[in-house]
């Protein structure tokens, strides 16, 4: 779902079309029919935007069947536990959960608590704006007391017990719910919730793919949780030829997350410190929590150890290891503030590594406008890309929003090396580390990341050498004292401090089991622990695969561990035994006494299965030996988020914040917490129960094609990439196509309250008209490739998109929105912006649209906007 | 040269002859192709590489001769990709060595309506002026209830989710270090 694997992810799906040659059956659900569509067993249309609902009915039937693995959902999910009483649910508020506040539009989730533990009410304003929402995605959220027993239903029939509760909640998810929202009809409905239920079990599995078709959506992370719940009832994660795979988009993403560039984390999915943060021990709690179990129960030795790894000798237990360091975050500083911020004139300098937000960002003309209003920017790449030349062919130059001669912006643009002319890792979607060998020197002036940020940290340290500021203490402190290797840092000794030294010895540690809390470790990544074990570095296995076993243990290195499937303890019943013979995977060796399989246990390896934890122990020591989930705070997967997310303990079906329907389960049209920007560069299109959506009656997504690479930087200047895929399109329906009279091939233009941009039209059934709810709704599709530089040239397809994100994640919604489409050329220069204001007039679209997020029962609906000068009303 | 020889050049000749009789093969290979050889052979060397692409993570074999990249292939001992590419992969040879790249730095003044040339040890010099200088105008040592925050937000950097892990590294902990928290990549995209 919300993948087109066959064309983004081509040599990876070739293990996909393996399980069909030897039976599996393959189910395609994506709102556009694709080379996916046309490889697997069966192709559902759905609407963008309505997955949630499609799945909630996946739930709703499993329930309603008693169809899931009710010994795994019993021992390994929190099915059995009781929630508090002050928990309401969607189905009490019209959509809404308890502890709303519409001022703020965020939740106080202390009333989504175990009824056994305590949670105390906290304001909703600081889980939205401060620390706590901007911490989502790193550590585990943390609930105190899970160690201890939490009072359960082990027969999961009371009304409060999670199972229950889960029952009741999706109970209006019903086949005929799903036809009016998602479009497709009740049969094939059934037909898919009959085929993963029938190949889920003790015998069978059922592996589900994603990829940022679900992530790129207001309620992003509640898709993921949607698709998780499903796996969980029917007992596919942790076991051999299950999971939920994201297949994610560029070489080393996974790696850029684990070991971030990321505003809100620290290496490993340790937070970035936030404002109440007092000190160590203080952050230290946030994140271990108190009385609680897992492997979060050890992050001081994790975070001295980073702290170790990043100050060196000045980083003592007197001084807290250097944490006061550490810069604090208090909201949201990602990508999309700050471009809002660069237009408002609070960031003066840009780094641009390797990464085209011109073309490749939501809103790429709110992206380009920041870039017009910087003391400076540095573009680091192979090659030109548009967000360096922005100031010489932007499309704002064209409307004459932006003029050379009175653009400020000094840009630098340093040529890169390649991924042959250097060496390193990429982390690649299973988190496989690859070591690649450099092959050539750079050219020229080409160099590496590496080099760069070495040559910026040497000259930055001789410069404030001698400085007694305080805030220069950090760069002073910082440990840089890498091998070289020529004039750059040896890529294979930064892997080394990557997976942790110990300091007493001067040897690498075999993993993180090994870091320690009292300085006698550094290591600069604790999951990544043990890709330099015996001072080896195992990313650089190259066994081939007629040589490995079923796993490939020798190929490269997979964190943790090198296990390649997590939490595989759930791949054996509570005892330790396999649940079926033909899905072993690891188990427990009585004789040995030690976990033992195909895969490397990911539990500890002599905890038998019948250990039970002392009275009060915390952290690994307390999971019982049946705890699979080892990284949660009670051991067990989360069917109910009690903590953790920002938008709900549940997934809910809302509609997308741009949309042609009104949402017909809840009064609440879209998430209540989704974050708006109401500005006036940032307009959105108006949606139920808003007026004049019918100016925008289309939904819209956009994708990729095989043969280009996200904003084209590495893919349209290449003469071959360029040959396959020329130009620029846009899919329509037969249907469509009459209704607003275009013409294959000739051009066509689509225009949302952003801006307009124009392609060839492909007519194609691959976009079906969809019957929802009584009416015909059409989708029109689009893939985002194209710029202004390059063998092939076009608009930019991301200047479609206004800014709206997930509250848990601050990803922006751009799979799905309105637009309205007509035939031939877009307008040129300034008769552009006179053609899109006439459309935000003609939809009576100011600031304020899509600001009122709550819709629900006859609460308040403040609007929520940024103080900021604003032009009249059109009306 | 023998009549004998001579007729047999003709690929006529040696379809009606030979082992292919419907002309596809050998039949109808010409001296010139009989002597071409794959790229791959003549190499110096074979180095291990990842393409650089998706996040799959295909195995590349770059072949190098006299310092050139000549030839990237799949590799087939790989358990992910089987020695398989796909277009993009296949065309990462043009990547790296195309013309497109850019092999010297580039520098736009203010207001200025054309590129200049800079000297890259200059270049890094004037960053390293301009990063000191927005991290002073964007500093913040506390918020308005006087908790530190020890920042700047004068300076913010996009990028990531093509570069190496050990690049990043480094990235994030000189960011770190100079409290610069702004700094994000793909993976928020």
């Amino acid at each position: 779902m919300g993948s087109n694997m066959a064309e983004a992810h081509p040599v990876g799906f070739q293990w996909v079309m393996e399980a069909k040659a030897r039976g599996a059956k393959v189910i395609h659900i994506d709102p556009r029919f694709t080379r996916t569509s046309a490889l697997a067993d069966q192709h559902v249309t759905l609407r963008a935007g309505t997955d949630i609902a499609f799945l909630g009915g996946v739930i709703n039937y499993v329930l309603t069947h008693d169809l899931h693995f009710r010994e795994y959902v019993q021992s390994y999910t929190n099915a059995t536990f009781l929630l508090s009483e002050r928990y309401r649910d969607t189905e009490d508020l019209d959509g809404l959960f308890s502890g709303y506040d519409p001022l703020t539009a965020s939740y106080d989730s202390s009333s989504w608590a175990y009824e056994s533990v305590a949670a105390p009410e906290r304001p909703g304003r600081r889980d939205k704006e401060q620390a706590a929402s901007s911490r989502h995605g790193a550590g585990g959220p943390t609930v105190e007391g899970h160690a201890g027993e939490i009072a359960a239903d082990l027969a999961m029939e009371h009304p409060r017990s999670v199972l229950q509760v889960l029952k009741r909640h999706f109970c209006r998810y019903t086949p005929e719910a799903v036809e009016r929202i998602c479009g497709v009809p009740r049969d094939l409905f059934l037909d898919v919730c009959r085929a993963w239920t029938a190949n889920s079990g003790r015998e069978h599995t059922t592996a589900l793919v994603y990829s940022v078709g679900w992530t790129q959506h207001s309620v992003g992370a509640q898709y993921i949780r949607a698709g998780s719940i499903v796996q969980l009832l029917l007992g596919n994660i942790g076991r051999p030829g299950g999971g939920i795979y994201a297949l994610r988009g560029h070489a080393s993403i996974q790696g850029s997350t684990d070991i971030p560039t990321l505003f809100n984390l620290l290496p490993g999915y340790l937070p970035m410190p936030d404002t109440s943060h007092e000190s160590l021990a203080a952050y230290l709690e946030s994140i271990s929590g108190r009385n609680q179990k897992g492997f979060w129960g050890n992050a001081d030795a994790y975070t001295v150890s980073l702290l170790k790894e990043y100050f060196g000798e000045a980083a003592t237990a007197e001084n807290d290891y250097c944490f006061d360091h550490l810069p604090r975050i208090n909201g949201d500083h990602g990508t999309y503030r700050t471009a809002m911020d660069m237009v408002d004139g609070k960031v003066f300098g840009y780094f641009l590594l390797g990464q085209n937000p011109a073309v490749g960002s939501a809103h790429g003309r709110l992206q380009r406008l920041g870039m017009a209003n910087l003391d400076w920017l540095v573009v680091r790449d192979l090659t030109m890309i548009e967000s360096a030349t922005f100031w010489q062919d932007a499309p704002e130059i064209e409307t004459g929003e932006i003029v050379p001669e009175r653009c400020r912006t000094e840009v630098f643009f340093f040529p890169a090396a390649s991924h042959v002319e250097k060496s390193g890792t990429f982390t690649q979607t299973q988190r496989m580390l690859q070591w690649r060998d450099q092959a050539v020197a750079p050219a020229g002036d080409q160099r590496s990341e590496l080099w760069f940020f070495h040559q910026l940290a040497l000259r930055l340290k001789a410069r404030l050498a001698a400085s007694t500021d305080p805030r220069d203490r950090p760069v002073q402190d910082l440990a840089w004292d890498y091998a070289a290797d020529g004039d750059e840092p040896s890529s294979a000794d930064v892997l080394r401090h990557i997976n942790g030294i110990d300091l007493n010895t001067g040897r690498t540690v075999s993993g993180y089991t090994d870091l320690r809390a009292d300085g006698s470790t550094s290591c600069g990544c604790w999951i990544y622990s043990g890709v330099y074990a015996d001072e080896v570095n195992q990313a650089r296995r190259r066994t081939p695969r007629s040589e490995c076993g079923p796993y490939d243990a020798e190929w490269g290195w997979t964190w943790p561990m090198n296990r390649r499937v997590l939490y595989n303890r759930a791949s054996a019943d509570p005892q330790g035994r396999p649940w079926s013979a033909r899905k072993a995977l690891v188990w427990w060796d009585e004789e040995r006494g030690e976990w033992t399989g195909d895969d490397i246990p990911d539990f500890e390896r002599t905890k038998p299965p019948d250990y039970r934890p002392p009275e009060g122990a915390s952290g690994p020591e307390a999971l019982r030996g049946d705890d699979p989930f080892i990284m949660m705070s009670d051991g067990k997967a989360w069917l109910f988020a009690p903590a953790g997310l920002a938008d709900g303990p549940l997934p809910t079906h809302y509609e997308p914040h741009e949309s042609p329907m009104r949402n017909v389960l809840y009064g609440q049209q879209a998430s209540p917490v989704r974050k708006v920007y109401g500005r006036p560069d940032n307009p959105s299109n108006p949606a139920p129960p808003e007026a004049h959506s019918d100016v925008f009656p289309y939904v819209f997504t956009a994708a990729r094609l095989t043969e280009h690479h996200t904003a084209g930087g590495m893919s349209r200047q290449l003469p071959y990439l360029s040959e396959l895929q020329p130009e620029l399109f846009v899919e329509v329906a037969p249907e469509l196509a009459a209704e607003r009279g275009l013409r294959h091939l000739d051009w066509a233009h689509v225009i949302t309250s952003r801006t307009a941009v124009d392609a060839r039209v492909v007519v194609t059934d691959r976009m079906a008209p969809l019957l929802l709810d009584g009416r015909v709704v059409h989708q029109v599709w689009m893939p985002y490739h194209w710029g202004s530089v390059g063998l092939t040239t076009g608009d930019v397809v991301n200047d479609l998109l206004g800014v709206v994100v997930d509250p848990n994640v601050f990803i922006q919604e751009s799979k799905v929105l309105t637009c309205d489409v007509r035939p031939g050329r877009r307008p040129r220069g300034p008769d552009l912006l006179a053609y899109v204001a006439d459309y935000r007039h003609r939809a009576g679209i100011t600031p304020r649209t899509g600001t009122r997020v709550v819709t629900a029962g006859d609460t308040d609906r403040p609007e929520h906007t940024e103080p900021c000068e604003w032009p009249e009303d059109p009306s | 040269m023998g009549v004998k020889q001579w007729i047999g050049q003709w690929p006529v000749y040696r379809q009606l002859t030979g082992t292919d009789p419907l002309g596809r093969g050998s039949a109808a290979q010409s001296a010139r192709s009989a002597g071409l050889e794959p790229r791959t052979r003549g190499a110096d060397r074979v180095v291990d590489s990842v393409c650089p692409y998706c996040a799959v993570g295909c195995a590349q074999r770059v072949y190098v001769k006299d310092e050139q990249v000549v030839q990237i292939e799949g590799n087939p001992d790989s358990p992910i990709s089987r020695g398989r590419l796909c277009p993009k992969g296949s065309a990462s040879k043009q990547l790296v060595t195309g013309k497109q790249r850019v092999r010297t730095v580039r520098y736009r003044a203010p207001y200025g309506t054309q590129w200049q040339d800079l000297d890259l040890d200059t270049a890094v010099d004037m960053v390293v002026d301009r990063v000191l200088d927005a991290r002073r105008k964007g500093w913040q040592d506390a918020d308005e209830a006087g908790n530190p925050l020890r920042r700047t937000m004068g300076i913010a950097s996009l990028g990531g989710a093509t570069l190496d892990n050990e690049e990043n590294y480094l990235i994030k902990k000189l960011f770190t270090a100079l409290g610069a928290l702004q700094v994000e990549n793909q993976a928020r995209i």
